[in-house]
């Protein structure tokens, strides 16, 4: 007994104790951080409760199944827009997708020379590059072309804007895939296009994720490249080579209009429009994260 | 059944460095043969020559001839991925793929190759695994656990069964104890001896015990090049070169 005593009596002796100034700096540490955090959710929260405050009222069964009302009839809803930005992100994505990760995967695996270097920069610019410019890009190669507006332009202006995004977050992902996971699999006399499919990319997928519901859920709430490229429309509309409905647009034209009634119905459409990018974005993660073994980094 | 590997003349370079100065030798079908040196010596590199991992690095040369068996690997027309299916890979770091379940390790270099015979492919994983001496630890999770999920000492037995699944003929060995405990040590050192029966194995060891424990031929390299090449005994005991011998008795190195 007494030994033990001793010992802790030695031990208690090596540390130092803890002085009143560090201990001070510690919690001022802490306080700092946690601030930082609720300085950053505050917006999100704000914004979030605020939408649901305008718009809750408006929402209702007619909202999601009909489309708009002329001005002075009261009810109608944004059900074209809604499956109009349903249509519209499909196509930017059926194209943005597999472009940027294409590009993320030669800049990652091949690009290292001055090609991948112009591609990078490139990449970046594109990235910063206006998004109405994107939307007079997409006007010019698409609109023009085919001389009307349609859903087909609206796609390939949000696409433009997913590529870069995708290319970059890929290239870093597959990047962070250990040198050691590629031996491994050179070494069993796997080729390598094949090792960079099966290999590099599944073990990089959780963050190649990332980056497209990143871009995905950026573009989904783009008004500025859609007002020349998929128009809007005040019906129905399934042709892609038709004008389209979209409901950041929709929002925009209801929001800056002078009547009391389209104003409750852009407030219904922004909720309406931030619940379907956090949904889709919830429902890519769940989908993901089902293919992934337990223990996996 | 396990060929022999010969040398003759290897060279090779990191850009303008050379990191193996002509090197020849001669590896005896279903033995152990192992290589001895200082860090920075060319272990690693001569033994990535074997089986053409080294020209997978940028900016590196080759030159020189290697057989396995009767096929010369830097003959004209011979692609390094079929050269990489005959001769087996286990690296210093245990390297899993880490969202494959340990499964899908064992079965990697066969299904990504075209394998799709399940029933035997479960054969040939179950096979690997015992030989590794993984399975009955393993055998219970093998589709519900991560390669990543295993402590350091399985995931390198893992490894092993990987690259024992493809059949090859030979099995290099880049330090694969060297970041294991002793008692995984042990495990793959007793490991090497079963696998001699089927194959000829080249290890890399900076751990002259386990070269003297593991190995009937040693090689001792020293700044690229090979110094000396003899039974492993007679390394050990009456090496016929000084250096060697300094490097043995524990002089530099």
């Amino acid at each position: 007994m007494r030994n033990k005593g001793t010992a802790l009596h030695s031990a208690e002796m090596m540390i130092p104790r803890v002085g009143g100034f560090r201990r001070v700096k510690d919690h001022l540490a802490t306080f700092l951080a946690v601030g930082a955090v609720i300085l950053v959710l505050t917006p999100l929260v704000a914004i979030f409760v605020y939408l649901l405050y305008k718009g809750v009222g408006s929402l209702n069964w007619a909202f999601l199944t009909q489309t708009p009302k002329p001005v002075g009839e009261a009810g109608g809803g944004m059900a074209n827009a809604i499956v109009g930005s349903t249509l519209i992100l499909l196509i930017a994505s059926a194209m943005g997708v597999p472009v940027g990760i294409g590009a993320g995967i030669y800049l990652a695996e091949y690009g290292q020379g001055r090609f991948g270097k112009a591609i990078r920069f490139t990449a970046d610019v594109l990235n910063g590059v206006p998004s109405i410019v994107i939307g007079i890009v997409a006007y010019s190669i698409v609109v023009l072309r085919q001389k009307h507006f349609s859903a087909l332009a609206g796609g390939v202006a949000l696409a433009i804007m997913m590529v870069p995004t995708i290319a970059r977050t890929t290239e870093e992902m597959l990047l962070l895939v250990p040198q050691s996971v590629r031996e491994a699999a050179q070494g069993l006399g796997i080729s390598r296009w094949r090792t960079t499919i099966s290999i590099t990319l599944r073990t990089a997928t959780s963050g190649i994720i990332t980056g497209v519901m990143l871009a995905f859920a950026r573009v989904a709430g783009e008004t500025a490249p859609l007002l020349f490229t998929a128009f809007g429309n005040q019906f129905w509309n399934f042709n892609l080579n038709q004008p389209t409905a979209a409901l950041p647009l929709q929002i925009f034209v209801y929001a800056i209009s002078p009547f009391d009634e389209w104003h409750r119905q852009a407030w219904a459409g922004a909720l309406i429009l931030i619940i379907l990018i956090v949904s889709s974005v919830a429902a890519l993660r769940v989908v993901s994260s089902r293919g992934m073994m337990k223990g996996a980094s | 059944m396990g060929v022999g590997i010969e040398v003759q003349q290897l060279n090779a370079w990191f850009g303008k460095n050379q990191a193996l100065h002509d090197v020849s030798m001669k590896v005896t079908p279903n033995q152990a043969t192992a290589v001895i040196g200082p860090s920075g010596c060319g272990k690693s590199t001569f033994v990535r020559c074997l089986n053409r991992m080294h020209e997978t690095l940028p900016e590196t040369r080759v030159e020189g001839k290697v057989k396995i068996g009767d096929q010369e690997i830097y003959g004209t027309g011979t692609s390094a991925v079929q050269i990489r299916r005959r001769i087996g890979m286990v690296f210093q770091k245990p390297n899993p793929f880490p969202t494959m379940s340990i499964y899908d390790n064992v079965a990697a270099g066969l299904k990504l190759n075209g394998f799709r015979d399940r029933q035997k492919l479960n054969e040939i994983v179950e096979r690997s695994l015992r030989h590794a001496a993984l399975w009955d630890e393993v055998k219970d999770d093998l589709k519900k656990k991560s390669g990543a999920s295993l402590s350091g000492g399985q995931q390198q037995r893992l490894c092993i069964a990987r690259a024992l699944a493809v059949e090859p003929q030979v099995m290099l060995m880049d330090e694969p104890a060297s970041a294991l405990d002793p008692i995984s040590t042990g495990k793959i050192e007793e490991l090497i001896f079963q696998l001699k029966e089927h194959y000829t194995i080249v290890i890399v060891t900076h751990n002259m015990q386990q070269a003297a424990r593991v190995a009937e031929y040693t090689g001792f390299f020293l700044l690229g090049k090979l110094i000396e090449f003899d039974k492993t005994e007679k390394i050990f005991t009456t090496p016929s070169d000084k250096r060697t011998e300094d490097y043995i008795t524990g002089r530099f190195g």
